[in-house]
């Protein structure tokens, strides 16, 4: 169904059966970052400047999370009608970092609490140029 | 106590939506400075000004351009751009050329003009900035202050009308002040009925952007001394630490935070006072009175407990009994804060400081702290820039 549609951002998910965030992990502390850097490891006490691409925990506990009640400024193409959606900022055990995305159509702030487990899955957003939208990541609450 | 310096001079020019040139602000606020502290603007031998990012290249000298306007009289200038904690920084710049003996006589000044409407990223396609990516993808401003909000309901049980109260006491505390912005006495209901932005926020949680200036005129306590204002407010501390590897909070305008696998995570706002604390020799129970950065009501919470005024998870029952206005126990933001006076990034932390230097003297008139004998105030901006400074009296 979403086949088609191409990422909103290159390089920052994979799109396979099981999607992940694409991120990098410094080889020599260990340290993960999203998105993904080049250069050097902002780990005071290390000096390594390699990093390999990992994929990102698919899962995590819900950490906060909030909506966006009103039509956010460009780059961001909104429907329109606007239709507000939520946003969840998940912690990842693994990585032991928190991440920002939407959450999956239909499920709004009255549907979540914190801690609950959330997924990662990929769904369309709005675009300017394409007219069945762009691919973008998003939390989902595991059923 | 030699690390200490004298607040000598306050001024501001009113907040709002003047529409006028920053220079005009910041003019006003320095001659107003001048004439608290009785010294001639060629008394001053160091000009440092905050920085401006929205003004054009006068603001980015803003320094030079206030000396400028003001009437070039051969001083040295220094202009500081450190996001929000600019006005902070530009001070800390006047307090060692002073402890060094370099100058003796200072004006710490900033002043902006703020475009109308919400802040918008600059146009283009540019998946490198981190700021393009997380507005392509749906993230603006008011939702990292939201994420924090809500963390505090989930966590500690606060609710929305524990954030109203915020509002509705701030509104209390800057009714009566004259460089305030809004001087209106919000209600609950009021507060109730606003829009709601980002769950729970609502539109009153939320500070706006305004036109505004300040300015301080500190100088050696020597100086001080020599001109009968031995008993003058003192800065005894001012912190500008940046945040310690590996952030533990999420913050604009990222997408993620540090990652904790090789280091502890650590609190970028607690660090801010605590740095404050070690260098005035004081502790959190010896405040009297503290100005933080309430860009949004649930934060002036977060702030209450990173300056350790409380334990955590314990500010909201401080704002149900009263404590946090003025006559309460901890008396916080008495000027109104960002709620009254909305975001003048390079003059807001200037403005805490003349806010404090104004309690410390007694002449905060309807929004006197009575008894006031240290203030703290706390801010925190973008790009791991943040202040913290200690006034005694």
């Amino acid at each position: 169904m979403t086949q088609a549609a191409k990422p909103v951002l290159e390089g920052f998910f994979t799109t396979g059966e099981n999607p992940a965030l694409l991120g990098s992990r410094c080889v020599k502390c260990g340290t993960f970052y999203f998105p993904s850097v080049e250069g050097f490891c902002r780990n005071p006490d290390c000096d390594c400047s390699q990093f390999e691409s990992v994929e990102l925990s698919r899962t995590g506990k819900l950490w906060s999370f909030t909506n966006a009640c009103y039509k956010p400024p460009e780059p961001y193409i909104a429907k329109e009608p606007f239709e507000p959606y939520a946003i969840a900022a998940v912690e990842l055990a693994k990585e032991k970092m928190i991440v920002l995305g939407q959450v999956v159509e239909g499920v709004g702030v009255e549907q979540l609490k914190a801690d609950l487990e959330m997924e990662l899955v990929l769904e369309t957003i709005p675009d300017a140029v394409e007219p069945e939208g762009k691919l973008t990541w998003k939390w989902k609450p595991v059923a | 106590m030699t690390q200490e310096i004298a607040i000598i001079g306050a001024g501001m020019h009113p907040w709002g939506k003047w529409g006028r040139k920053f220079v005009e602000y910041g003019v006003e606020a320095a001659r107003e400075a001048l004439a608290d502290a009785g010294i001639s603007w060629r008394d001053v031998q160091f000009v440092s000004g905050a920085a401006t990012m929205r003004c054009g290249y006068p603001g980015y000298v803003a320094g030079a351009t206030f000396a400028q306007a003001l009437g070039w009289q051969g001083a040295e200038v220094n202009t500081s751009y450190a996001a929000c904690a600019s006005g902070s920084q530009a001070l800390a710049a006047a307090r060692a050329k002073i402890l060094s003996g370099q100058a003796e006589v200072a004006l710490v000044i900033g002043a902006d003009t703020t475009p109308k409407g919400f802040l918008a990223p600059a146009k283009g396609e540019r998946p490198d900035d981190p700021d393009w990516v997380r507005f392509r993808v749906g993230v603006t401003n008011p939702t990292y202050f939201a994420l924090y909000a809500r963390r505090r309901m989930e966590m500690y049980g606060d609710t929305q009308e524990d954030f109203a109260r915020v509002k509705v006491k701030n509104a209390e505390h800057g009714f009566t002040n004259p460089k305030a912005r809004y001087r209106k006495k919000f209600t609950m209901e009021d507060v109730a009925a606003s829009a709601m932005v980002a769950d729970p926020l609502r539109l009153m949680d939320i500070c706006a952007t305004s036109d505004g200036g300040a300015a301080l005129i500190v100088c050696s306590l020597d100086y001080a001394r020599k001109i009968g204002k031995a008993n003058a407010p003192r800065i005894a501390a001012i912190s500008t630490v940046t945040p310690t590897f590996a952030s533990a909070v999420i913050e604009m305008p990222d997408l993620a935070t540090d990652s904790a696998v090789a280091m502890d995570a650590h609190s970028f706002r607690a660090a801010l006072p605590r740095k404050a604390y070690e260098e005035a020799g004081i502790g959190p129970e010896d405040v009297s009175v503290a100005e933080v950065y309430d860009l949004s009501t649930a934060l002036e919470m977060d702030w209450m407990e990173d300056l350790q005024l409380c334990p955590r998870g314990e500010a909201a029952g401080l704002v149900r009994e009263g404590a946090t206005r003025i006559g309460g126990r901890m008396p916080i933001n008495p000027s109104g804060g960002l709620a009254c006076f909305g975001e003048a990034v390079p003059a807001q932390a200037i403005a805490q400081v003349c806010e404090l230097t104004w309690q410390l003297r007694g002449q905060s008139g309807d929004r006197q702290v009575q008894g006031a004998k240290v203030g703290i105030t706390a801010n925190q901006g973008l790009f791991g820039h943040g202040s913290s400074v200690i006034v005694k009296a």
